[in-house]
């Protein structure tokens, strides 16, 4: 394969991921660009977070290489952030919103380490930049699940990361902090972070993101949104349950220039 | 013996000194265990240490703390790695492996000890204790071992308290940040291990579970944050420790395991009545006011809505209804909105018809204070009905009220909107609502 170009944020090669011996993924390689901000769809159980969990080492690959700026994973750590689903967590947890974003920091921190003053300033200009810098002492189980959202994507801004993985962060939040996200998102694109985004709303798609990778159990196509994004390649990942969203693919294929689907 | 003599007694400062240290150390590692949801784990691996106890002691002879933490963590860890291996294995849950296990260990365990019994050896007295414990034969020499083990617990729990609350919050969060969670986990369980094998001469095999989690779940009553918990687990592990050791010192025929057990019951007992936050008694109550205040908040807005309507439809308007006309309105009984009425009657918001005591109006003061609810949940309807067109408004919608959340233009906005889809409340004129004062002037419109 040789060494991964170094100006790549992420470059996987060959990826097969399996869960009781039957593979769930298959031999995804991919060259995600710089600055990007980056959908990843597909239908469900096509594999998007376990995509994303695998480059992070989160579930064992069963093969593959993941390089970050043509260095192995391990090594650029630091560089990585994530926002995991909301409910892969308790919220009855006993702690406050500063507290989960603190959580933020412990990487950089390393072992042993507490938070210092400044770790803590920071976490609290993060959860700023969320709009939540009212609720830094709400015990978490008192917010409303579009707040958790908030506050966990606060605790990956406190990771300072270069790329970041997002797990569904649209799934079931209100309409505002369905801005405030996506407000977010333009802003890190803005400052050349690479964030790859776990979506399952065909209909925001283009809105959303400049750049989509479409995989279903494999991968089907990558590249600019407008380029990728076409009723061929969604027919590809969406297989038979097309016909449900024959209307929202409809509705793009203005800027794609392919034919309706009936 | 008076307390003084008591506390003097060489032996009982042991026994004091050793069950404190053991509520300590089993209350905060149960602390990460039940927030880890693994309350029963405590229980198993106690169960599991006794064959390993009683091997031990086939083996060596002796009956020293320190060899049985040898034999107690080798089958502790067996049936740990057991557990682990079935739930990943097998479509066994883990509750399932963990019955499975805990069983199995503890017959083995029951075998061995009725076998050692049995044998000649001698010195196999006391063996049996493990079963429900017994503190008061706790000597020096074991004491000192406790305290070796707790202090190591209670020191790695203080340096890696960040890194064990990743892993009881997040677990792939934290691996994702380099922290390797797996060590971390198979670390936290041979802590909780070690906790459960200081404790079976003190308190037993059966009932080492309920001092790891009993204190726990206490502590996690009176606060939000987690070290506090921790912290507050401990104490009351503590106290419950020398609570029952004390007890059993003064009264004759008292078990002291089972006496600390049932100590820190109590103290669970009256976290889950009467703690603040979290207590059923206060639970309750807030629920019983939150419902007087939605009936009582109901009733004035049917009142001010069947005015409105008698408004509307009459050239006379009425400024009375009666009580089986709310109850209509309001989708209540009739007994309800009586009683609801004579307590707003109270609070100087309704009156009685001079005429008809029968029937009921507003005062002016309630009058300004129905049409603040009214505004409110007709603002809140406009809201939710329209709220792509209020984007940018940052409002939280598990406030009660949207009124103050609102800047002078956007209430401005909002009370247009509401013109224009005719839910404007008309018994006060708009205009005498103030936006930096929220109390209306007193010039409203009566019916």
């Amino acid at each position: 394969m040789g060494i991964a170009h170094p100006d790549l944020p992420l470059s996987i090669r060959d990826i097969t991921v399996a869960y009781q011996k039957k593979p769930v993924l298959r031999h995804v390689s991919l060259d995600i660009p710089e600055g990007r901000l980056i959908g990843i769809i597909g239908p469900n159980g096509a594999g998007k977070s376990t995509l994303i969990k695998s480059i992070q080492g989160l579930v064992p690959a069963a093969s593959g290489q993941v390089s970050i700026y043509g260095k192995p994973f391990k090594e650029q750590r630091k560089l990585i952030g994530y926002v995991p689903q909301r409910e892969s967590v308790d919220w009855d947890f006993p702690t406050d919103a500063l507290d989960v974003v603190l959580m933020g920091r412990y990487g950089k921190l390393g072992w042993f380490k507490r938070p210092s003053k400044r770790d803590k300033e920071w976490a609290m200009e993060c959860l700023s930049k969320v709009g939540m810098a009212d609720y830094s002492n709400r015990q978490i189980s008192q917010l409303s699940g579009g707040q958790q959202q908030r506050v966990f994507l606060a605790r990956a801004l406190a990771q300072e990361a270069q790329i970041y993985f997002m797990d569904e962060p649209f799934a079931g939040v209100d309409a505002a902090t369905e801005k405030a996200i996506i407000q977010l998102l333009n802003d890190l694109k803005a400052q050349k972070k690479t964030v790859l985004v776990v979506h399952h709303d065909l209909q925001t798609v283009t809105e959303y993101f400049d750049y989509i990778v479409m995989i279903n159990k494999r991968l089907i196509a990558a590249g600019p949104t407008e380029e990728v994004f076409t009723s061929d390649n969604l027919q590809k990942t969406y297989g038979g349950r097309l016909q449900f969203i024959g209307e929202h693919t409809a509705v793009h294929t203005d800027t794609n220039k392919k034919g309706a689907l009936v | 013996m008076n307390w003084l003599q008591v506390l003097q007694d060489p032996n009982t400062q042991w026994v004091l000194a050793g069950c404190i240290l053991l509520g300590i150390s089993s209350g905060v590692l149960g602390s990460f265990a039940f927030l880890r949801g693994r309350s029963l784990m405590g229980d198993a691996l106690a169960h599991a240490a006794l064959p390993g106890v009683c091997l031990v002691f086939l083996l060596t002879g002796s009956k020293s703390i320190g060899f049985f933490l040898v034999g107690a963590a080798i089958s502790g860890l067996l049936a740990t790695y057991c557990i682990t291996m079935i739930t990943k294995h097998s479509r066994i849950k883990e509750d399932t492996a963990l019955a499975l296990n805990l069983s199995v260990f503890f017959g083995i365990g029951i075998v061995l000890l009725t076998y050692i019994q049995h044998s000649d050896s001698g010195n196999q007295s006391g063996l049996d204790k493990f079963l429900f414990g017994q503190a008061a034969s706790l000597v020096g020499s074991d004491v000192n071992t406790m305290i070796a083990v707790s202090s190591v617990l209670l020191i790695i729990t203080a340096l890696l308290f960040k890194e064990f609350k990743l892993l009881s919050f997040d677990q792939g969060f934290g691996k994702g940040l380099g922290f390797p969670m797996g060590f971390l986990d198979g670390l936290l369980m041979v802590m909780l291990l070690m906790s459960v094998v200081i404790g079976l001469q003190a308190v037993g095999v059966v009932l080492m579970a309920a001092m790891l989690i009993t204190p726990a779940v206490t502590a996690r009553y009176w606060t939000n944050k987690l070290s506090t918990m921790v912290i507050l687990s401990g104490l009351f592990g503590a106290l419950s420790g020398a609570f029952g050791t004390l007890l059993s010192t003064q009264i004759q025929n008292l078990p002291t395991g089972p006496i600390i057990v049932l100590g820190s019951t109590t103290l669970f007992l009256f976290s889950l009545l009467f703690s603040p936050k979290r207590g059923i008694l206060f639970r309750f109550l807030r629920f019983m006011q939150v419902r007087k205040k939605v009936l009582h908040q109901d009733i004035l807005r049917s009142l001010y809505d069947v005015m409105e309507d008698s408004k509307k439809e009459n050239s006379i308007p009425a400024s009375f209804f009666s009580v089986e006309r709310l109850a209509i309105k309001s989708g209540k009984q009739a007994q309800t909105v009586e009683k609801a009425l004579r307590t707003l009657l109270k609070k100087g918001w309704v009156t009685q018809d001079k005429e008809d005591p029968q029937k009921w109006g507003f005062n002016q003061k309630g009058l300004h204070v129905a049409h603040s609810l009214v505004l409110n949940q007709r603002l809140w309807d406009l809201f939710q009905m329209h709220e792509q067109n209020f984007h940018g408004y940052t409002i939280d919608q598990s406030e009660e009220e949207i009124i103050p959340q609102l800047n002078g233009v956007q209430l401005e906005m909002m009370l247009k909107e509401l013109e224009h889809h005719n839910m404007t409340p008309t018994l006060v004129a708009i205009q005498s609502y103030k936006i930096a004062n929220h109390t209306p002037d007193q010039g409203g419109v009566t019916a």
